[in-house]
């Protein structure tokens, strides 16, 4: 079943072309890694698959359960965990049991302190339940391994295996190749805007981070 | 879409309680621009009367402007407008709760102010406290609406302080003119008829328009 498809997708900034002419599919239970150089186009492309942008010419068809977990956490520093939780619940077109994903994110203890008072690591935890409640059909991930600990990178991984166990679709968008290349069942290579790879994971990358790039990045 | 306007309404009204930063200081602003008119003006004068619609509007238009404008900073801090965008939330449910939200702080503000205006300028305004608080309602709601619009669409920007009230002012207009009007008719315990009547349809025309007008572009605004 097609989650996602895009079909001639361009996006223009002023006259720069940040993306050009992309055509994929990405179908449930894909776990795909956009891979890319800096400026490649790969936040853009996360942008118009999450609907916060449009495209300037083509069609992009996405499914109607979305997540995102980008740059910024996602939560209100005003709020608790468990009334940031409850917030983003009482929105989800799923019933959600916050109780539980507090638990399951090590918060309940802490789950009514303010935010201003969580660790760095006690945040991210929560961008993650926050992102993973209400069972995303699409899941968009931009550097999602970026400055985790170690026990919330444990965390995002059991989470994102629990995920793909339910057939959810997952976009990583990440330079950290040898954690992407672990759960990415299909790559999604941009270079320079242009799609330069679309396909099943290449065996090469489970040993060479570098192989994709060296094999499909010199395009123009 | 109503439950969800709802909650983000809930949200916004919690989130400003607990730090009361905007309310505090658009409360503060108002009582001493209060103050210091009541030093500038004879109290016990009869221009007094005729300005105080005037006085009264201004004096809410400016201090709405500190209120709505944090609106969608609340947003902005850890990218939550994106996350909600992206959960589907329609941009119009967005914007309705945010614009019940001012519109419940801005009237808290007013609630405070009219009193002591009554107290400072030694006029009784609440002569006709439903027509009052009919003309309080729908003025307020014009400030919200605008205000909450105009917020959205410079909440990118590095000079959204200065944007805002730039573009909110001309535009709001109308509405404060009507609100002047009727405030001081009512002032002095006249109940606005015949002609003054086109003042109330020249307000709930506005609202009505410029509800219209937010809530199907408000898309346009927040989606790229």
């Amino acid at each position: 079943m097609s989650v996602l498809s895009a079909s001639k997708v361009s996006k223009f900034f002023g006259n720069f072309p940040a993306l050009r002419n992309l055509n994929f599919t990405l179908e449930a239970g894909d776990c795909v890694a956009l891979l890319g150089r800096n400026g490649a186009g790969k936040t853009t492309l996360i942008h118009l698959m999450s609907g916060l942008s449009r495209p300037t010419e083509g069609t992009l068809d996405i499914t109607r359960r979305v997540s995102m977990l980008g740059h910024g956490i996602g939560v209100y520093d005003e709020l608790s965990a468990r009334e940031n939780l409850i917030f983003f619940a009482s929105l989800a077109t799923v019933p959600i049991n916050v109780e539980e994903w507090l638990e399951r994110v090590n918060l309940k203890d802490v789950a009514d302190a303010p935010l201003r008072e969580y660790s760095r690591g006690m945040r991210q935890r929560l961008a993650l339940a926050r992102a993973f409640m209400g069972e995303p059909e699409l899941l968009l991930l931009d550097e999602p391994f970026t400055s985790l600990d170690d026990k919330a990178t444990a965390l995002l991984q059991t989470l994102l295996a629990q995920a793909l166990a339910r057939k959810c679709t997952i976009v990583l968008s990440t330079h950290q190749i040898p954690e992407a290349m672990a759960l990415a069942t299909r790559i999604l290579f941009l270079e320079r805007g242009k799609l330069a790879y679309v396909g099943p994971r290449p065996e090469e990358m489970l040993t060479d981070s570098t192989w994709l790039y060296r094999t499909y990045g010199a395009i123009s | 879409m109503l439950r969800q306007s709802w909650q983000i309404f809930l949200k916004d009204v919690r989130m400003e309680l607990r730090g009361k930063e905007a309310l505090n200081a658009s409360l503060a602003f108002a009582l001493v621009v209060l103050i210091l008119f009541s030093f500038a003006i004879d109290p016990t004068s009869e221009q007094i009367r005729e300005i105080s619609g005037g006085l009264l509007w201004i004096l809410f238009a400016f201090s709405g402007v500190l209120l709505v404008n944090r609106s969608f900073l609340r947003e902005q801090s850890n990218d939550c407008l994106d996350v909600l965008l992206v959960n589907r939330v329609p941009a119009s449910a967005l914007m309705l709760g945010k614009t019940f939200a001012n519109l419940l702080f801005i009237l808290m503000i007013e609630a405070v102010c009219l009193p002591v205006f009554s107290v400072l300028y030694n006029i009784n305004l609440f002569q006709l406290p439903l027509w009052l608080i009919g003309i309080c309602l729908l003025a307020s709601w014009a400030i919200a609406i605008l205000g909450t619009v105009f917020a959205a669409m410079t909440v990118n920007l590095r000079l959204r302080e200065l944007m805002l009230p730039v573009i909110l002012y001309p535009m709001i207009i109308p509405a404060l003119a009507a609100a002047m009007y009727l405030t001081n008719i009512v002032s002095v315990g006249k109940v606005p008829e015949g002609d003054d009547l086109i003042w109330v349809r020249l307000l709930v025309g506005f609202d009505v328009i410029f509800t219209t007008l937010a809530l199907g572009l408000i898309d346009t605004i927040l989606v790229d």
